[in-house]
């Protein structure tokens, strides 16, 4: 079962109005794992999903569902399901009748109906709410029934456009809990759309991280945090501090006029490249320790962590997330590991960066 | 403070335009239907209406051809609305269908009057095809046609506006459970859009109850209604009672009408 690709898109292209959204979208969706589908908005992620649940066509390129390829196959005939990002339940229909709708399209018996209805309402906790209609549910309620009755299809395949966002925080970080804990004991795909990088680590297996309708990076949360392709992941996958600088050699970096050691290798001599360093990452010691001199601007309480901002001589800003307070005004030094510094070569393509690492963790 | 009293002030026009026009008059009728031609207190109208067939007859007649006009604009609008609500420039078409409705009705009456009569444009068409001319004006039929004509627009307004409010999620939604078109439209966009249907017979159904000028010019006075008989009370017969204690029946019918098709205030109705 494991490394069964379940979908698959080649080459897929979409276009609205002769405006291309979606630009050659490759991938492979493996059976059982959680996706996240990650990116700010308009970048095309609603498109993706409607493009695997059929209510949209391709413009070209081939999608797959099971190996089966489905450009031609209905939505009404695909076995997957979709939580909607305003849930659309039926407003007409209780809890009961929106859960059992597709049941009830598929002519099932109504006893069976009833134990089904009843077996997944469980599963969303929402035992015993069958008769309520759906004004009379909370947001929350009302995203599980949205679950439910999507899950009471038995699908092979979720998709869920955003179903949190409408959610306030405490309710929220609960939701991505259950969610997550609802795939485990499923074992059933779930593709999850959202343009929140904080609940995308927290949840997935893997993160596709879009924009402008191309997937820039794929793999796993720790992955994509650690080693960002590019600016734009960079800064959408959590804060960073990103400054220009240039390949002296293998293992060496130059940046803000300094040389220092790092662990990436394989490009050319002397290159232009961004630097990312993650906030967490930077320490504040004592001037003279630290590999960078810089000035403590301003410092807010993020109730975990302090945030201080410094800029060095140059006048580049530092992020630096620290559970100490700083003096704000005062000199001192940044200290970082070599395995901190990310280095980003311009406009390299997922498929050269993969490679490029592949090639010097050989060695 | 002040702002419930300016609300109560902005109420006053609606209020005396109420209290004159529409409380007032259902109270003179009602005072009006208790007496008789030579203006003697009695049950005598009531008792007419309900014993001598004649009446019963009358509105069984009107109801059933209330019930027929309410059936085909029903069965014309639903789908046109339908459809309307899928086409490029809805508000033009739209615009279109509502336009007639702006125009007198007894103009459409004599416009229809032309088209319908022996040497009219339908008998001239049907002469040069061959069939030859037929007897339309006058006939249950031509009634119903332009009785029906006239009505369209007011239901296809409100199941326009039904199916524009529905949610096109709930489309997807339904077809993403696996229902094909037909079911999708038989179990969530038809019961989406009862209301907007309901307002559609209540507008069209209760004033098809009362129509006696189209009986009269199209319908040749073959068809009579209660609106006919009224009308034939006060101008003819002059029997003000007799025709205020049809008109009380009518009021009755309506109210029932109302309560049958009126919105039971089902809790979950809006969701957004
Ligand atoms: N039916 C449509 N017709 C024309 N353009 C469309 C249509 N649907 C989507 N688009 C365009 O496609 C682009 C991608 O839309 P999509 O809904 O996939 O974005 P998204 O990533 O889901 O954004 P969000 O996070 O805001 O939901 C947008 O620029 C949008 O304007
Ligand atoms: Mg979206």
């Amino acid at each position: 079962m494991p490394n069964q690709s379940i979908i698959t898109f080649k080459d897929v292209v979409k276009e609205y109005d002769d405006q291309p959204i979606l630009n050659h979208v490759d991938f492979e969706i493996e059976k059982g794992k959680f996706y996240t589908l990650l990116g700010p908005s308009g970048c095309g992620k609603t498109t993706i999903l409607r493009l695997i649940a059929g209510f949209t066509d391709a413009t070209s390129g081939e999608i797959y569902l099971d190996g089966k390829k489905v450009n031609d196959i209905p939505a009404n005939k695909r076995k997957v399901n979709t939580v909607f990002q305003d849930y659309a339940l039926f407003p007409h229909m209780n809890v009961f009748d929106n859960v059992a709708f597709g049941l009830s399209i598929k002519k099932m018996a109504q006893q069976k109906i009833v134990e089904k209805v009843k077996e997944v309402l469980k599963m969303v906790q929402l035992s015993g709410y069958e008769n309520r209609e759906i004004s009379e549910m909370s947001g929350g309620q009302r995203q599980r029934v949205a679950i439910a009755r999507a899950l009471a299809n038995e699908p092979e395949v979720l998709l869920l456009d955003e179903p949190l966002s409408a959610l306030d925080l405490k309710l929220r970080t609960e939701m991505q809990y259950e969610l997550r804990a609802l795939q485990r004991r499923l074992g059933i795909t779930f593709i999850f759309v959202t343009h929140d990088q904080e609940e995308a680590l927290a949840m997935s297996d893997e993160i596709f991280v879009i924009n402008k309708g191309h997937i820039v990076q794929s793999g796993t949360p720790v992955d994509i945090y650690d080693e960002p392709i590019n600016r734009f992941v960079a800064d959408f996958i959590g804060e960073s501090n990103i400054v220009k600088g240039n390949m002296m050699d293998d293992y060496r970096v130059k940046f803000v006029g300094k040389e220092f050691e790092c662990v990436d290798a394989g490009m050319r001599e002397n290159e232009a490249v961004e630097i990312v360093l993650r906030p967490e990452d930077l320490e504040i010691t004592a001037v003279e320790k630290g590999k960078l001199k810089v000035k403590v601007d301003t410092q807010l309480f993020r109730g975990v962590h302090y945030e201080i901002v410094c800029s060095d001589t140059d006048q580049n800003e530092w992020v630096i997330h620290s559970t100490k307070k700083a003096k704000i005004g005062a000199e001192v030094g940044l200290y970082f590991n070599p395995e901190d510094i990310h280095v980003m070569r311009f406009n390299e393509t997922e498929e050269e960066f993969d490679a490029r690492l592949e090639a010097y963790e050989e060695e | 403070m002040t702002t419930k009293k300016s609300k109560l002030f902005y109420f006053i026009p609606y209020s005396m335009w109420i209290l004159l026009f529409v409380i007032a008059p259902i109270l003179l009728i009602i005072y009006q239907s208790f007496f008789d031609v030579s203006g003697h207190f009695t049950f005598a109208n009531y008792q007419t209406y309900f014993s001598s067939g004649t009446y019963l007859q009358m509105t069984i007649s009107s109801v059933w051809y209330a019930f027929l006009i309410t059936l085909f604009t029903f069965l014309v609008s639903y789908p046109t609305a339908y459809l309307l609500s899928k086409t490029k420039h809805k508000q033009l078409w739209l615009l279109l269908i509502i336009l007639p409705t702006w125009i007198n009705l007894l103009l459409k009456a004599y416009a229809f009057i032309g088209i319908f009569s022996s040497n009219g444009n339908v008998n001239g068409f049907l002469e040069f095809i061959g069939i030859g001319s037929k007897q339309i004006l006058f006939t249950d039929v031509s009634f119903l046609f332009v009785a029906t004509y006239i009505e369209i627009p007011f239901m296809i307004l409100p199941i326009f506006n039904a199916v524009e409010e529905i949610n096109p999620s709930y489309i997807s939604a339904s077809t993403d459970l696996g229902a094909n078109a037909w079911q999708t439209f038989r179990r969530v966009i038809f019961p989406l859009t009862l209301n907007g249907v309901k307002s559609g017979v209540q507008a069209v159904f209760i004033p098809s109850l009362s129509l006696f000028m189209l009986t009269r010019l199209i319908g040749g006075n073959r068809v009579i209604t209660l609106g006919t008989a009224i009308e034939q009370h006060f101008l003819v017969t002059q029997n003000w009672g007799m025709g205020s204690t049809i008109g009380v029946v009518l009021i009755a019918a309506m109210v029932i009408i109302m309560l049958l098709t009126g919105e039971k205030k089902k809790r979950g109705r809006k969701m957004k």
